[in-house]
């Protein structure tokens, strides 16, 4: 690799960590780390999480030769790991595409996203252009096989063609009152920010490298910030209720696992860009890490009692259409979801994407009826955790609030409410937010179609999306 | 004794040991404060001129409320904002300058805990006892000509819960038959103090008061299973030996029903904790603000909502189990306490996620069976009351405790976090100030 890593750990240091044994379980060399009960060597910790890493992409179909996957790189250890990872896998296919006789089957391609938030970030302007730098750096210093990477700043989600984004985003941010709100807002917006780059694009899956100790942190959070409902929802591998899904195959790994695999084998990270915070988020990472002094399992604990919870039908690759193209042999094997509904139906939220509970779809359904306002809809389009703690408790800023707020967001429910009267009034939801769960592009533009051809009110009854009456 | 309290009065502290100081009296109690009364002043007078009521709460009877609670409020209700001083959005209470949000007309005297609103104590009264009154109603969780027993420990919860559901039984003609109910773990220097109150309550409230014992039920004191096991895993016995005396004692009162005085911060923690073990059953039903409906004798928590801190300035005590300084919950607690302090709605957040779960409806949950020896209901042959009991007579206190395969559930010290501890134990002490 191109750039001269981190002078290697002191090896006493790392032995502090163990517990167990100092030999490593499998092969009997000198163990760096524990995992799973075993002290390990470096080579057999990497297998390890490898391991862990393949078996999540394989056994959840998250991966298929004709994908194009964007990588959402924030330069910290998780993500650092998953680049490295999905990029060795990627190496591998293409030596075996090159032995195969007919090499008729693609490799996947690889892309990878970097989310600038410097706007929000206080710190010098020379120090955050080097930060990126060294971020390109990291990409570029992969050998060749990755497709692209993409910069974006945050604030790109919040221009139009008329004004700068980033006022806008500066002033909607200063209307939301609450720390966590404001933390939870950012989170948002990135996700907005992935999601465009990936449309923009043509990638049709975006890896997440949320790790478990990450997972265990929005647990506990969401719990906190009463999203108990659509907790489940964020958990998964597999998540479709985006237009581009979303695949988190580093979900069994600890951060502080992925951390010594980068100080292991060197790998750069850049974390210079984190910004602290001081909300809810941070005061439910340091319980986390307490409780993880006091037990080191204790955050995979909190993952499987999330998982416990009923996934969502988006929380997996519906399996018709999946396949199209692919020989039987090639195809992926589909993890069984335990769902009853076999369509995607859930209304979610403008902002923060969660599925809606009962008691938030009945208030959507009464203010339907009632609500002469736009931004009454727009309002009830929320869920009650992002109603409190990001929209402006005021009325007027409100309105001006969602004024504010990427089109992306507030389009489909300004289409709702365009052609409400249209629609039978017994109509649960709106298709427009059943974003079907398929994988392919073509499907994912077709969506977009669909959305205008409500707009116009030209309702075909063989649209590809299924509605629920 | 605990010389800033007067001991007649209402909600006074009973007799502390003299080797522990007197808990929870902030520097600020009036040492020389003089309650005016005796016990007479129960039916006293609360400022009655312009209180507010709400339309389903007409005015009965003047309210009548012991004095001293009013004197300890004034003093007490400094208390939220004294801690929340270096909370994130709670300037430092200025009493006097505003007026009350909810009547407009009196001087807010306190920041309510659960809203931050500024508020009178009389409206405080109004908005707390009428919270819990709504709880009832909506949840039904009371027939008329009920009989109700209170699990009363002699703590702040179950005195205020007693208070206030005699009072509410009074005032929205519920007709229920109330009955206090307490278990004597035979704890010295902890339960017979507060056995002390509970009488008192018995006398004050003239609610019939029933004291079941261990040594009576089980030929064991909690004074016994710590010299025989020492100070680990006391917990489990008595959580397990609770929990079942409570029921034989509801059962020899032939009540319909057992309430108690679980909070909204009590049930918040279980949620995490069960979160924090990955119990997916109790997940599922530690929200339930009735449990056990199959069984014989229903349990409710008419304080589901009510907050802990609400709780405390009503009237205020607190006292501390000697053999409970159990880390685990502490960890959860103060991590409630913290999250309280950056945003008051995060207990109401966390019951709410709770309830909204989506536990599949397949998730496997214990089944509920007869103790062979004992009759109690349990998910194995014998219940863990026997279990433990057998342990104990035998000379092995180990058995039953941790995972063993083949005796009755529940493991570990931290004990189950079903409706944990019926009557809470817990160091409030230490937090509350």
């Amino acid at each position: 690799m191109g750039w001269a890593g981190p002078s290697r750990p002191n090896r006493t240091d790392e032995l502090g960590r163990l517990s167990l044994s100092r030999d490593c379980g499998k092969c009997g060399a000198a163990a760096v780390a524990v995992a799973g009960g075993l002290g390990l060597c470096g080579e057999c910790f990497r297998a390890h999480l490898f391991g862990k890493f393949k078996l999540a992409v394989t056994s959840n179909a998250m991966v298929r030769p004709t994908d194009s996957l964007l990588l959402a790189f924030s330069g910290g250890p998780a993500s650092r790991v998953a680049l490295q990872f999905i990029h060795e896998m990627r190496s591998k296919a293409i030596e075996s595409w090159d032995a195969s006789n007919s090499q008729a089957l693609p490799v996947f391609g690889i892309g990878v996203a970097f989310v600038d938030e410097s706007i929000m970030c206080s710190k010098p302007k020379d120090e955050i252009e080097m930060a990126i730098e060294d971020i390109k750096s990291i990409v570029s210093g992969l050998s060749a096989g990755v497709k692209a990477m993409h910069i974006a700043p945050l604030e790109d989600v919040f221009s139009t063609e008329s004004e700068d984004g980033e006022g806008r985003l500066k002033e909607a941010v200063d209307m939301i009152g609450d720390d966590t709100g404001r933390e939870d807002f950012l989170r948002c917006l990135r996700m907005l920010s992935l999601q465009k780059i990936a449309m923009g694009n043509g990638y049709t899956k975006i890896m997440l490298g949320s790790c478990a100790s990450v997972i265990a942190c929005h647990v506990l959070s969401a719990t906190v910030k009463g999203q108990g409902y659509s907790l489940p929802a964020d958990v998964q591998y597999v998540d479709t209720r985006w237009e581009v899904p979303v695949i988190l195959p580093l979900r069994d790994c600890l951060a502080q696992e992925l951390t010594l695999l980068c100080e292991l084998d060197s790998l750069k990270t850049q974390q210079y860009l984190n910004s602290l915070s001081n909300g809810i988020n941070s005061l439910v990472a340091s319980f986390i890490e307490r409780l993880r002094e006091e037990n080191p399992s204790r955050e995979h604990t909190i993952v499987r009692t999330a998982q416990k919870l009923k996934p969502f039908s988006f929380n997996k690759f519906s399996a018709d259409g999946y396949h199209d193209f692919l020989p039987s042999r090639l195809r992926p094997k589909f993890q069984k979801v335990d769902s009853d509904e076999s369509t995607f139906s859930e209304t979610l939220c403008l902002i923060c994407g969660s599925p809606f509970s009962e008691s938030e779809l009945q208030n959507l359904e009464g203010t339907k009826h009632k609500a002469q306002k736009n931004i009454d809809l727009h309002t009830a389009h929320c869920c009650q955790s992002c109603n409190f703690q990001i929209i402006p408790s005021s009325e007027n800023l409100n309105e001006h609030f969602f004024s504010l707020l990427p089109k992306l967001w507030t389009k489909r429910v300004d289409t709702i409410s365009a052609s409400h009267s249209l629609l039978r009034p017994n109509l649960v939801i709106f298709p427009c937010f059943q974003m079907a769960a398929i994988g392919d592009p073509a499907g994912q533009l077709a969506l977009v179609h669909e959305e205008e051809q409500y707009t116009s009110g030209h309702c075909k009854a063989n649209s590809r999306v299924t509605m629920k009456f | 004794m605990a010389p800033s309290c007067n001991p007649r009065s209402l909600w006074a502290p009973s007799v502390q040991p003299s080797g522990r100081p007197p808990l929870l009296c902030p520097p600020s109690t009036p040492a020389s404060s003089p309650p005016p009364a005796g016990r007479s002043t129960l039916r006293g007078r609360r400022p009655t001129q312009a209180v507010a009521r709400s339309p389903e709460n007409p005015p009965l009877r003047a309210p009548r409320r012991h004095p001293n609670i009013q004197q300890q409020i004034s003093v007490k209700s400094q208390l939220p904002m004294d801690s929340a001083v270096n909370g994130v959005r709670q300037p430092p209470a200025r009493a006097g300058s505003r007026l009350c949000t909810r009547c407009g007309e009196r001087k807010a005297a306190l920041k309510r805990p659960k809203t931050l609103e500024q508020i009178c104590r009389e409206c405080f009264y109004i908005v707390f006892e009428d919270e819990i009154h709504q709880t009832i109603v909506d949840n039904n969780l009371f027939k008329p000509g009920d009989r109700v027993a209170i699990g009363a420990s002699g703590g702040k919860d179950s005195t205020v819960l007693a208070y206030v559901l005699s009072e509410l039984n009074r005032r929205h003609k519920y007709s229920l038959d109330l009955f206090l109910l307490s278990v004597d773990e035979g704890i010295t220097g902890y339960r017979d103090d507060s056995l002390e109150t509970v009488k008192r309550n018995e006398i004050q409230y003239g609610l019939p008061l029933k004291i079941v014992s261990y040594k009576d039920l089980y030929g064991w004191t909690m004074d016994d299973i710590v010299k025989a096991i020492g100070l680990k895993n006391n917990c489990t016995f008595c959580g397990v030996f609770r929990r079942q005396a409570l029921d034989r004692g509801a059962a020899l009162l032939k009540v319909d029903k057992i309430v108690t005085g679980h909070n909204a911060d009590d049930i918040a923690e279980t949620v995490l904790l069960n979160i924090l073990r990955g119990d997916i059953a109790r997940l599922s039903r530690c929200t339930f603000i009735t449990t056990g409906e199959d069984g014989p004798i229903p349990r409710c928590k008419p304080f589901k909502y009510t907050y802990e801190k609400e709780i405390v300035i009503y009237p205020y005590y607190a006292i501390l189990c000697i053999y409970s300084p159990n880390a685990y919950r502490g960890f959860a607690r103060e991590f409630i306490k913290d999250l309280e302090r950056l945003r008051p709605r995060a207990i109401l957040d966390i019951i709410k996620s709770g309830e909204n779960f989506r536990i599949s409806t397949t998730t496997r949950m214990p089944e509920q069976g007869t103790c062979e020896r004992c009759g109690y209901i349990s998910s194995q042959k014998l219940c863990k009351a026997c279990v433990l009991l057998d342990g104990l007579n035998r000379g092995l206190p180990k058995l039953g405790i941790g995972r063993t395969k083949g005796v009755a559930g529940g493991d570990s010290d931290t004990g189950s976090f079903d409706t944990v501890r019926l009557y809470k134990l817990t160091n409030y002490g230490c937090e509350m100030g």
